[in-house]
């Protein structure tokens, strides 16, 4: 369905033109832009493909195409370890905590990561810490019954810290694989709700460290998903991140930006609102969609 | 964040002052660092594109005030444009000649529907209306509650006869949400859908099929101002879909400039009617065109200055 969008034909036209004059430049260029890469990002991955293409002499469309394509992959680092830090050590839990602005999708993430989990066979519990959106915890609440986790909470308006704390807890004592606590979206502007997720993270380390803490971040998201990372990242030191809503016709090319300048890698890709739809990042497929397919 | 227009204006504009008239070649500069600063903004590329020419027009036909240096005066004029597009006087709701009048929302998932629905039912009681809200989401897992929950802090009711969570018809929970207004004399009905993506062509429909059952007086598009370029294709696909008649900016308490709000007006030529600026009932506002235009281009000194020259 992806294949051969507006942008994917507009930029094989560009490529398949015999010289590259300074338009087709332009629309390489807008052909990022319009992908939400974002303009120093594009600029400088712009500058290097026109230099390769000068000393490789690069002139048919398929090369230039495959050059562009190779950029983008190697600015998001496909050599990072991309595996997602679940598996409990010793006798304590892994400990996984969802975290991001409002409405991206953390809570829907953590019902399809249980679900994964619980297909190979491992033990979830999932932490309902976001106490104060309306029925926040009765939709986790939901998804844990669906793919057969269970879900602790806490009263509503409650501290979250003591949830997060009291599911670590729980998870230890029933020797569960993994807990996933799923937090309140937040703007990474709010200073008093970014330092009462510190203090969630910092509650919950009492009981040993968090694995793995994860930035759902909006496919659709522009410019503004790179300062929600680089918040995020200072307060609760994100470990990787989950670009949702990748079934859209957003590109999410911000996360470009965002593993260029925090090197912190995407880990995983949501696909949809269903418990399945959730799939491992992989670069050369990403990419592939931003540019369209090729012929 | 990123550089704001005036600070990557002035250093365009150093040497310029005293010239009767913008060469082509500053205007040409000028166009460069505005086009840089509304992309930063998030404003859609084809949208960037007619608006840059737009003011390349103007500019080259402007003389040059004594008042204001050529960087002012550039500004002044982008500010002017903004401030048209965006939709110059704020529009009122439009309300049935006989109730209830229906407010219908929709848009992409987590935009802030449910949210807005909660808001607006605070707003329309709080000025004497006794609205109903009508759970029409009843796909996403505790959609329903969340009405419930928003609508008892609103003070207002909420019309939620099927449970969710994939159970119920919402076409005929809309449907059915009229006759119970009307009878229980509530004179404004706000129906909240679930979140769908404009290529979703089966929600699409379900949301025209939502429109034709209640046959609203103004159906909303709930647009998140973080969104990036992605605004004018899901704008166009909402228009085609469903068709909308006002837009409602959310999340706008935090720092995104919010070019979205460009894109989705000038795509779609519908007003934008009201901001939203926080997870509280009370954070909503009719929209301001003139506060959107200097948060987009971070303008906010440079205009005081231009007001009192
Ligand atoms: N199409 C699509 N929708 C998604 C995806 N992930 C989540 N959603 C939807 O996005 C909306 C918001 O998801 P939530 O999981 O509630 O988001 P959240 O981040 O927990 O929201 P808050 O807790 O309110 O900040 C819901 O309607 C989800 O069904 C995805 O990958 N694709
Ligand atoms: N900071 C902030 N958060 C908001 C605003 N409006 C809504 N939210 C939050 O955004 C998240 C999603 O809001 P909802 O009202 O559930 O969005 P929705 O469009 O109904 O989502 P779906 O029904 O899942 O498509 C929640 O965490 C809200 O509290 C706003 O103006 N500012
Ligand atoms: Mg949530
Ligand atoms: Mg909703």
């Amino acid at each position: 369905a992806r294949s051969q969008n507006a942008l994917g034909r507009g930029l094989l036209s560009v490529l398949s033109r015999e010289n590259l004059d300074d338009d087709a430049w332009d629309e390489v260029e807008e052909s990022l832009l319009g992908a939400d890469v974002g303009v120093a990002a594009t600029t400088e991955i712009v500058e290097r493909l026109r230099t390769r293409t000068k000393v490789l002499n690069t002139r048919s469309a398929g090369e230039l195409r495959a050059l562009l394509a190779d950029e983008l992959v190697t600015a998001l680092q496909p050599d990072l370890d991309r595996t997602l830090r679940s598996t409990p050590t010793g006798d304590r839990p892994a400990v996984v905590m969802v975290v991001g602005v409002n409405g991206t999708g953390k809570t829907t993430t953590c019902g399809k990561l249980a679900r994964v989990l619980v297909a190979d066979g491992r033990t979830v519990l999932l932490g309902a810490a976001d106490t104060f959106r309306a029925a926040a915890a009765d939709q986790l609440q939901t998804w844990g019954s669906r793919v057969g986790a269970e879900t602790v909470r806490g009263p509503e308006g409650g501290d979250p810290a003591s949830v997060a704390f009291d599911t670590v807890k729980q998870g230890t004592e029933a020797k569960v694989d993994t807990v996933l606590i799923d937090t309140a979206g937040r703007l990474h502007t709010k200073v008093g709700l970014m330092d009462e997720l510190g203090k969630v993270k910092r509650v919950v380390e009492k009981q040993g460290p968090v694995d793995e803490t994860l930035l759902v971040l909006d496919a659709t998201t522009g410019q503004n998903g790179l300062v929600q990372a680089r918040v995020f990242t200072e307060v609760v030191d994100v470990t990787g991140i989950v670009l949702t809503k990748l079934d859209g016709t957003a590109k999410g090319g911000i996360v470009i930006s965002v593993q260029r300048e925090l090197g912190v890698p995407v880990k995983l890709v949501g696909l949809g609102e269903g418990a399945d739809d959730l799939a491992p990042f992989e670069p050369e497929q990403f990419v592939d969609a931003l540019l369209g397919e090729p012929e | 964040m990123f550089d704001t227009l005036s600070d990557r204006l002035s250093g365009v504009f150093t040497n310029l002052r005293g010239k009767g008239r913008l060469s082509d070649a500053d205007i040409d500069a000028t166009a460069r660092e505005i086009r840089i600063a509304l992309l930063e903004a998030d404003v859609a590329l084809p949208v960037v594109r007619q608006f840059i020419a737009r003011i390349k027009e103007r500019a080259g036909g402007a003389e040059v005030s004594k008042a204001l240096n050529p960087a002012q005066q550039v500004i002044k004029i982008v500010n002017e444009e903004l401030v048209a597009i965006l939709g110059g006087e704020t529009r009122r709701l439009q309300y049935a000649k006989q109730p209830p009048t229906v407010i219908m929302l929709a848009g992409l998932q987590g935009a802030g529907k449910t949210t807005l629905a909660g808001k607006l039912a605070r707003w329309l009681r709080d000025q004497g209306h006794t609205p109903l809200l009508v759970a029409c989401d009843l796909q996403r897992p505790n959609a329903v509650n969340q009405l419930q929950v928003v609508g008892e802090r609103a003070g207002v009711q909420t019309y939620a006869p099927e449970p969710g969570n994939g159970v119920g018809d919402p076409v005929r929970v809309a449907r059915d949400s009229i006759d119970f207004a009307r009878r229980a004399q509530h004179d404004m009905v706000v129906v909240d859908t679930a979140g769908r993506l404009g290529i979703d062509a089966e929600m699409m429909q379900q949301a025209a099929d939502i429109r034709a059952a209640v046959d609203p007086q103004e159906v909303l598009f709930v647009v998140d101002a973080m969104v990036g370029q992605d605004a004018v294709n899901t704008a166009q696909a909402f228009q085609d879909g469903v068709g909308f008649t006002g837009v409602v900016l959310t999340k706008l308490d935090g720092d995104a400039r919010g070019g979205a709000a460009l894109s989705v007006r000038e795509v779609t030529g519908q007003p934008i009617m009201f901001a939203s600026n926080g997870e509280k009932l009370e954070d909503f506002d009719v929209f301001h065109p003139d506060r959107m235009a200097s948060r987009i281009l971070g303008m906010g000194d440079m205009l005081t200055l231009i007001e009192q020259a």
